[in-house]
């Protein structure tokens, strides 16, 4: 009686999982990314299913999870196992590397452009009619301009706006770090809110109507005017920006365990293809690929853009001269 | 005193439940971060402590979360004394009200008091006008301190009010007691106990209150940046040493600060034994 209840249970159970086995051959992959990409690796990662499945027959499934760049990186830190990353800034890619030991030391040489397969800048964002004339960097540091950034100690994107004004007073004079600073400090008393990340300030700015200037991602200044309406919301281009290169990587202990490097690094590559720059610059970030920045030439203006390893000597340098503790952006704040 | 006056049996039993539930839960998690800062050498933890932007962040957040706790006690202590000793169209519901900051996400309140006290919110659209800034200065902060702390004083003040029997109160009155004699000589010192672990749970949860601060205070450097701000940002660095030492020092004064408050209920405890022996 026991035995045959038993060997019945057994039956049970395999007939139960079969759909699971078969179910485990699909493979699944997890993308760790930051805020403003929910809506681009929404399309992307439909558009990678399809082209896999035509090449390979199998089917992936990739789940992504967003937040602050800096919050994702300590979460693959502490063992989130994702496959690939992409982040918004090098340096806290870099991190995953050096406190995990999850990638090698040379990560970002193993894909073109930096491993950046799309890029970004640094624009203004200012209220319909720019009724204060804002026209360039120097004009956020004339009293009685209040200008919405957030806090470059809690957000990757506002580091990039700190550092697009200081390479801007950089060029205007003669690179004197001394006026660079003097220049970022009478920005930054303009301040009257530092929200914790990039989509808090533009909230501060859109919603609570507060402030007269947005210093934001090209892409979140384009996203804003799609959503409320171009009647609102004017793109002022300054004169000089900073390129903005969002690092993409596999995460290679993550992959030999899970055995998906084949499709994890297919899946990085596909954003450099063809179709994959097409939804980059679909969702307002900049395609590197020649054929498809022509296409989008309209879209996205052609600014002067400098780059953070030609003016600041890389993010392992920039963090450490304007955001350690008691760095030229702390510096601002002390009396 | 246990031993022998206890009629059900277990005594041992139960201490070495509690005292491995509260190790597991509580002790083993806050030893962690101790261990974590001792990769500081004391004179780094004490520089990365007594930091300018640190020491402000102390200021505001103990003192924000004192004012709201004040608040709390007098308001709440009102809002309770009118939930149990009178009865109205709608009391069920304004008793649910109470525990809605318990209930509430506390990023769900942040947003909340942002768009009410932002300049071109219902109440900011007022305030602007005539000089007073709340949202995005430290007085927001007080305000979000505020509402989270409000039910812990209503609910710890209710029920021993609810206790209080109106002999007493009668007995006060009929030995010629005026009404403000009534209050303050039976009715407070009958509450006191009540209203000061209310103060000190709503206190408690102000300092270590993140979410519904976040979005109202500015978090400017110097002037409105919170402890707990301060601690994400050392984590955004990368700097685990760093925010644990902060979050060490955050919790010693917590614990310093409770412990005197219950060090007071037990005194104001003993002298109200003693006054009606």
């Amino acid at each position: 009686m026991y035995t045959k209840f038993s060997f019945k249970k057994w039956v049970v159970a395999v007939v139960l999982s079969t759909p699971l086995l078969t179910l485990a051959a699909d493979i699944s992959l997890l993308n760790v990314s930051y805020d403003p990409t929910r809506e681009l690796y929404v399309e992307y990662n439909a558009a990678f299913a399809k082209h896999w499945k035509a090449k390979t027959g199998d089917t992936v499934t990739v789940k992504q999870s967003h937040g602050g760049s800096g919050k994702q990186a300590r979460g693959v830190i502490d063992g989130l196992s994702a496959d690939v990353v992409t982040l918004a800034l090098s340096y806290d890619i870099d991190e995953i590397g050096a406190k995990a030991k999850l990638i090698p030391k040379d990560w970002q040489k193993r894909l073109p452009h930096n491993s950046s397969p799309y890029t970004s800048t640094i624009v203004l964002l200012v209220r319909k009619g720019n009724p204060k004339g804002i026209k360039d960097w120097n004009d956020l540091t004339k009293p009685g301009i209040s200008v919405i950034t957030p806090n470059p100690k809690t957000s990757g994107g506002a580091r990039w706006n700190y550092l697009a004004a200081y390479a801007y007073a950089l060029k205007h004079n003669n690179n004197d770090d001394a006026k660079a600073r003097d220049f970022v400090k009478k920005i930054y008393k303009n301040v009257p809110v530092l929200d914790s990340g990039a989509r808090g300030s533009t909230t501060t700015f859109v919603e609570r109507g507060i402030g007269d200037v947005l210093i934001s991602w090209e892409n979140e200044a384009f996203l804003a005017q799609k959503e409320l309406g171009p009647d609102k919301f004017e793109i002022v281009v300054p004169t000089l920006s900073i390129l903005a290169e969002p690092p993409v990587t596999v995460i290679d202990k993550v992959v030999d365990k899970r055995k998906t490097r084949a499709v994890a690094q297919a899946y990085l590559e596909y954003l450099y293809s063809e179709e994959g720059q097409e939804i980059a610059a679909k969702n307002y970030y900049r395609p590197t690929l020649e054929s498809v920045a022509k296409r989008y030439e309209k879209q996205f203006p052609s600014i002067s853009l400098i780059k953070i390893d030609d003016v600041f000597g890389g993010w392992q340098k920039a963090q450490k001269t304007h955001f350690a503790d008691g760095a030229t952006f702390d510096q601002i704040y002390q009396k | 005193m246990s031993k022998k006056t206890n009629v059900l049996p277990g005594f041992n039993l139960s201490l070495g439940y509690t005292l491995l539930y509260l190790s597991l839960i509580v002790l083993i998690p806050l030893s962690a971060a101790f261990l974590k800062t001792t990769e500081f050498s004391f004179s780094e933890f004490w520089q990365v402590v007594t930091a300018p932007r640190v020491v402000a962040s102390y200021k505001l957040t103990f003192g924000a979360s004192l004012i709201g706790a004040f608040i709390n006690a007098i308001f709440g202590l009102l809002t309770a004394w009118v939930l149990v000793r009178y009865d109205f169209f709608g009391k069920k519901l304004i008793d649910a009200l109470v525990d809605l900051p318990f209930a509430l996400p506390t990023a769900v309140a942040g947003i909340a008091l942002t768009a009410v006290y932002a300049k071109n919110g219902w109440i900011g659209s007022f305030l602007e006008p005539n000089g007073i800034h709340v949202a995005f200065t430290p007085v927001g902060v007080v305000i979000a301190l505020t509402f989270i702390g409000l039910p812990f004083v209503v609910r710890t003040v209710q029920p021993v009010l609810e206790d209080l029997e109106s002999e007493t109160e009668e007995a006060a009155a009929s030995l010629g007691a005026n009404r403000w004699q009534t209050f303050y000589k039976i009715i407070f010192p009958a509450l006191l106990p009540a209203l000061m672990t209310g103060f000190a749970l709503a206190f408690a949860r102000a300092i270590g209150e993140y979410g519904s601060v976040i979005f109202i205070a500015g978090n400017m450097p110097m002037v409105s940046e919170i402890t707990p701000l301060i601690i994400i940002t050392k984590l955004e660095q990368y700097d685990y040493t760093g925010a644990t030492a902060v979050a060490v020092v955050m919790l010693v004064i917590s614990f310093l600060l409770l412990l005197a408050i219950n060090g007071l209920q037990w005194w104001s405890n003993r002298r109200n034994a003693e006054a009606i022996e």
